[in-house]
């Protein structure tokens, strides 16, 4: 059994939220050089040119991407034989969280939905744990903006609606959502499931380097087919219209019960933040 | 590409009724910052007959709930937040005197006819593009709400801050033009 102190896994968490949100992804950077070259409408290009600009600006400065500094969520992957001591894994998340948002000059954004009354540290953090083998921790931090997560949507469609009813829903969603989650996005799909492992899977879609296909050729197949349907919409670079709405779509799937067939979309902004650290 | 129109805020009925839907504009002058519950405040205000904190006739709100300033910075990141969270309070605003909104995403059919009738304009900035947009902020003073914090009213004084404008005073929607200009049926 291998011992992890909390007090390290704070002193990582504090680092990740600050270069999440200050450091983009060669990934996304990569598929904002990409979209500038195949979008044609002017307004269009004219955001990538401006996304590609403010990415360098962020990480020169070191200064967040964008002002929405997010949610913070981290998918955590805990070795079954790694011990953590001297506190519990959300408080010392919580910890790294509260000293990363303050330290790197981030945005506190979460309130308590009644009051309205901001927390003022940007905690509680949203932890989701997988146990797997080994003595290690990886922790993946992914922010998330308001304005795309609330795009979001989960629907229980009937096992008869089938592949094309998975499409249509989609398909619907990011037209309803149109410039709403600052496209260009990432779509992510979760299809299977119980309700709140779809939406999970959904999300750790995202993760997933832009535009790497699913292994599964019918997964890979079904996202070609998506993004294609949705990028034919015409929705465009912050809906001003153009071909390139979607970066690419990403679906993860997963068994689900016999009487249900569930399927959630988890958009992603441009700004698109993850970064992982192994303990 | 038409060439960007300078707007010198505050603006007037003239102004923005020239406004098309596409055009791109850059600011320059005074916005005033209000997102969810300032918008909740100042409508809350006008119930109550209270003064507000600043006068709104002619004035662009800004929906921005900007990160905190780094030392040496007047402001942190500044980009638009979406704006159809403020349907429910922009007619009010608009009874006001407000002639321009800024943010990001599309507005309620009940925003867009307020819009044609008191002759207010919906401009969008870049969503996302904070660290950019904060360049053309160039000093920052919170007048209101400062317990918000992200969510308190700020005067900023901008220079050369673009935008391009969604729905004129027209009715026009570029969101919806954009739509119509790049489909592709299937
Ligand atoms: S949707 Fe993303 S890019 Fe847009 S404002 Fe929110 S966090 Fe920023």
């Amino acid at each position: 059994m291998r011992t992890l102190s909390a007090e390290n896994i704070t002193g990582a968490v504090k680092k990740l939220v600050m270069e999440a949100n200050t450091d983009l992804g060669a990934d996304v950077v990569k598929a904002f050089e990409k979209g500038l070259k195949e979008e044609v409408s002017t307004a269009g290009k004219a955001v990538f040119e401006s996304l590609l600009a403010n990415q360098k600006i962020a990480r020169e400065e070191q200064v967040p991407m964008c002002q929405d500094t997010g949610y913070a969520v981290f998918f955590a992957e805990l070795g079954q034989d790694c011990h953590i001591t001297d506190g519990l894994l959300q408080d010392a998340i919580d910890e790294g969280v509260r000293q990363g948002y303050k330290e790197g000059y981030l945005r506190k954004s979460i309130c308590d939905p009644f009051t309205r009354e901001n927390t003022k540290d940007n905690t509680p953090s949203i932890v989701l744990v997988d146990m797997v083998e080994g003595d290690r921790l990886k922790i993946t931090a992914a922010p998330k903006g308001g304005g795309s997560e609330n795009m979001s949507r989960l629907t229980m469609l009937t096992p008869a609606a089938g592949k094309q009813g998975i499409i249509d829903f989609v398909v619907k969603r990011c037209e309803e959502a149109g410039p709403n989650p600052c496209p260009p996005v990432i779509v992510g799909v979760g299809i299977g499931g119980s309700a709140e492992k779809c939406m999970t899977i959904a999300k750790k879609a995202l993760l997933r380097p832009i535009g790497e296909k699913n292994p599964d050729p019918e997964l890979a197949d079904l996202e070609a087919e998506i993004i294609e349907k949705v990028n034919n919409l015409g929705i465009g670079p912050q809906g001003m219209g153009g071909r390139v709405f979607a970066m690419a779509v990403h679906i993860e799937k997963y068994p689900c019960h016999i009487a249900s067939l569930p399927v959630a979309v988890n958009i992603c902004c441009h700004a698109s933040r993850h970064k992982e650290v192994v303990l | 590409m038409p060439d960007t129109i300078r707007l010198e805020t505050p603006l007037t009925d003239e102004i923005v009724k020239n406004l098309k839907a596409g055009d791109k504009v850059s600011f320059y002058g005074t916005l005033y910052t209000a997102r969810d519950t300032a918008h909740k405040r100042l409508v809350e205000a006008m119930d109550r007959k209270d003064p507000l904190p600043f006068d709104l006739e002619g004035q662009v709100i800004y929906y921005v709930g900007p990160s905190p300033a780094k030392p040496g910075k007047v402001i942190g990141s500044a980009g638009p937040t979406t704006s159809y969270r403020m349907d429910p309070y922009a007619e009010r605003l608009m009874e006001q005197g407000a002639k321009g909104m800024i943010g990001k995403g599309k507005r309620s059919q009940e925003v867009v006819e307020a819009m044609k009738k008191y002759k207010c304009v919906y401009f969008a900035a870049v969503g996302g593009a904070a660290a950019l947009i904060a360049e053309s902020i160039k000093a920052v003073e919170i007048i209101a709400y400062e317990d918000l914090g992200p969510e308190a009213i700020r005067k900023l004084e901008v220079e050369n801050f673009q935008a391009i404008v969604i729905n004129d005073v027209n009715g026009n929607d570029l969101y919806e033009m954009g739509k119509e200009q790049y489909r592709v049926a299937t």
